[in-house]
């Protein structure tokens, strides 16, 4: 048993209970034992002075692509885990897109196993939907479960197949876990490298529509109000699947959605000058996208934030534009940028911002994290809202570097990561 | 020749006409006129580029535009490298960037490059101090391919400058016809695209060009239609179904010509498909410019090299003698 820990001197934003003021947090034994402004420490207990700082639940990512096993040049479950708490986040999922594709018990078991050892933050297995991933035979989803897979997903590729699909969503009722839909119908993308429109033109690219997307979003809510499974849409990024989700919420289907931090603020501009580090899939849309998916997020049409943490080694974005890989590093930079499309514009409170980004994963996953009540694990995030950070790839945990952002002012900065009332990353110099 | 670099508006590399003014691009074409006398003599050689190395990096299969690039380099004096993707280090699996660098390790003084890829030239000629020529990248650009249609143009009207010119074809996978639009709307010409919609890229309309659907409304509103080639692998890809009706529907023929309110220019980049995009007899026809074009080809990419090395547009003519 290890020493309370009491956390004094901050403002606590816990949207979960409607928190935002001065406040003290008291753990215990990982557990959130009380908090409130007049939490008295315990004799004994370590304190953790806050001031200036504010005090929130340990942010949740759902959609992480850690590349181990078979990319560890890219990333290791390690790297990983230890970007994740640098960025705030104390629960990630991991991808099952590695090589071989997380399709196995043995596999999963093996993910959960190396993520505890690293101590960083909690890491959670996403079991493959078919077999190697590719889209005709389901996997063994109960074996996957039993050996502690939390969704299944085929991310990195759609799930293409309407028959599989339904199967899918009908089987993993059992179990109660969403399928996890990377939404692109590839009929319509072959060679497709960016958002399809005039700067694709311009720079004679092959474009990715937005009815790649849409249409497939489309077919999916109609095969969860068929099945009454969960379906829950990865990186939403085009105006079309945002009309397709409110339609679906209207209709109380059940559906659930998520949405990149670069797809909040950044456009298909940047990829101008052939810039392989804003290649992402899917692609940086147009303003009017940025802008639909924004509303959406508020309004809650789409329910989280995810990062979509996609680490490539530098050689491989070095490449002619066609041939590089898609993919954003995003853990370290995602909830600045966050701050920068949302909160500073005035769009989002601070208080909206980690609904989004913790309590609401939580909520829609059926996570017991996410939230500051007692009894609850003590994952916590210290960060200074106001404090801005150049971004410097060259430092990040990630073993990869590739972001469009370097050389970016960004606000806010995380400080403290706490998993389970163990500080597992603290920001340098403010030891 | 001259070491300071006199302002012709052209940087260290030629990528595209997107970037260039409408002034570069007369300055460019202004050049090419003296240039083109010396393809006419018995010794086609002038010392314009003696002592400079020129890597032609093809990772294409190219004919027309490589041989048209040699020409130019030989007759002014250069020593030329050809590299072609297969047989090279490319294919045991070198990278682009490793490709060029080693080159630059043997100290030469341009590239002229053809990729697959769009954007590759820009790649390159961001990684190395040398002078980029793109010699077509990707569905991109095919900057000289563009100037030597535009000379061709102001060769055939006196002038570009509110001429009506089309494109017909396969634009969306055409690099030709995006450095025309660029080239001929910076000169003031309207510019127009001619296609099934399936072969028209999405928000062309954007770059200020309008578009046609029928062959026969882009006949009766253009002075000058550049016909492109439309290659078999479309139809394998399912853009169209097929040649035979794409030449039905599409194909630039005597009848559909002759319908024309005037003597309609008929340009073509090559290699053509008789029969398919163009029949025969407008190819060969008195309206067509095709050869023009290909002498005129090695003209404007004399005119490239010359400026690129250094060279003054108003000193062309004395370079020529030597005397620069």
């Amino acid at each position: 048993m290890s020493r309370p820990v009491h956390i004094v001197g901050g403002r606590v934003v816990d949207p979960s209970q409607g928190l935002d003021g001065p406040a003290a947090v008291l753990l215990i034994d990982g557990r959130i034992e009380a908090v409130g402004p007049d939490v008295e420490a315990p004799e004994g207990a370590d304190s953790i002075d806050a001031t200036g700082l504010i005090v929130s639940p340990g942010l949740i990512d759902v959609h992480v692509h850690l590349r181990e096993p078979g990319g560890e040049h890219k990333e290791t479950i390690a790297t990983g885990s230890r970007a994740a708490v640098a960025g705030g986040f104390t629960t990630i999922w991991a991808m099952p897109n590695t090589d071989p594709p997380i399709d196995d018990p043995a596999a999963v078991g093996y993910v959960r196993a190396a993520g505890r050892a690293v101590r960083a933050s909690r890491v959670m297995p996403i079991g493959a939907a078919s077999i190697g991933q590719q889209g005709k035979r389901m996997t063994e989803i109960g074996e996957l479960v039993a050996a502690g897979a939390v969704a299944v997903s085929d991310d990195g590729h759609p799930v293409h197949d309407s028959g599989l699909m339904r199967r899918l969503l009908e089987y993993t009722q059992t179990f109660d876990i969403p399928v996890l839909q990377h939404a692109e119908d590839p009929g319509l993308t072959p060679g497709g490298v960016m958002n399809e429109g005039p700067v694709a033109t311009s720079l004679g690219l092959r474009g990715i529509p937005n009815a790649a997307e849409a249409g497939m979003v489309a077919r999916d809510v109609l095969l969860s109000e068929l099945t009454g499974g969960h379906l829950h849409v990865c990186h939403v990024s085009a105006r079309q699947s945002v009309d397709q989700l409110l339609w679906a919420k209207e209709r109380g289907i059940r559906v659930t959605a998520e949405v990149t931090p670069h797809h909040l603020l950044l456009t298909e501009e940047l990829v101008r000058g052939y810039n392989t580090q804003a290649k992402v899939n899917p692609p940086l849309r147009a303003e009017e996208d940025v802008e639909a998916v924004r509303q959406a997020l508020i309004e809650g049409v789409i329910d989280i934030i995810a990062t979509d943490h996609a680490p490539h080694h530098y050689d491989e974005k070095e490449r002619e534009f066609d041939d590089a890989p898609f993919g954003i590093n995003g853990l370290e930079t995602a909830f600045s940028l966050c701050m920068k499309a949302l909160v500073v514009p005035g769009h989002m409170t601070l208080s909206g911002l980690i609904d989004r980004m913790s309590c609401a994963p939580a909520r829609i996953m059926g996570l017991d994290t996410g939230t500051l009540r007692p009894g609850a694990p003590a994952d916590i995030v210290l960060y200074a809202a106001d404090e801005s950070w150049t971004v410097d790839p060259t430092r990040f945990y990630s073993r990869s570097r590739n972001t469009p952002l370097a050389g970016h002012v960004l606000p806010g900065r995380i400080k403290k990561t706490i998993v389970s009332g163990e500080t597992r990353f603290e920001a340098e110099g403010d030891a | 020749m001259n070491d300071k670099r006199p302002d012709s508006g052209l940087g260290k590399d030629l990528i595209g006409l997107e970037t260039l003014s409408g002034d570069t691009i007369r300055a460019i074409l202004d050049t090419a006129e003296p240039f083109k006398e010396i393809s006419e003599r018995a010794i086609k050689k002038v010392p314009v580029l003696r002592g400079k190395t020129i890597v032609n990096l093809f990772f294409e299969p190219s004919t027309r535009t490589r041989i048209s690039f040699e020409f130019a380099e030989k007759r002014l004096g250069a020593d030329t490298v050809n590299v072609a993707a297969s047989g090279s280090s490319v294919v045991k699996g070198e990278t682009l960037v490793d490709t060029a660098r080693n080159l630059e390790a043997m100290r030469i003084d341009m590239v002229v490059i053809r990729h697959g890829s769009s954007g590759a030239a820009q790649f390159l000629a961001d990684r190395i101090p040398s002078n980029v020529i793109n010699a077509g990248d990707g569905q991109h650009e095919h900057p000289t391919q563009g100037l030597l249609d535009l000379l061709t143009i102001r060769d055939a009207f006196g002038r570009i400058e509110g001429l009506k010119v089309c494109i017909v074809g396969d634009v969306v996978h055409s690099r030709v016809a995006r450095s025309n639009i660029f080239g001929l709307q910076k000169l003031g010409a309207e510019v127009a695209v001619c296609g099934p919609k399936s072969l028209i890229p999405a928000a062309i309309e954007d770059m200020g060009v309008q578009v046609f659907t029928h062959v026969e409304d882009a006949i009766q509103w253009a002075d000058a239609l550049n016909v492109l080639r439309l290659q078999l692998e479309r139809m394998n890809a399912g853009f169209i179904p097929s040649l035979r009706e794409y030449n039905r529907v599409y194909g630039v023929s005597q009848a559909r010509l002759e319908k024309a309110p005037g003597d309609t220019v008929i340009l073509h980049p090559g290699p053509m498909n008789r029969g398919v995009e163009i029949d025969s007899a407008v190819a060969d026809g008195p309206q067509s410019v095709i050869l023009p074009q290909v002498t005129n080809g090695v003209a404007v990419r004399m005119a490239v090299l010359y400026l690129l090395a250094g060279g003054a547009p108003e000193r062309a003519e004395e370079a020529k003698k030597g005397e620069a």
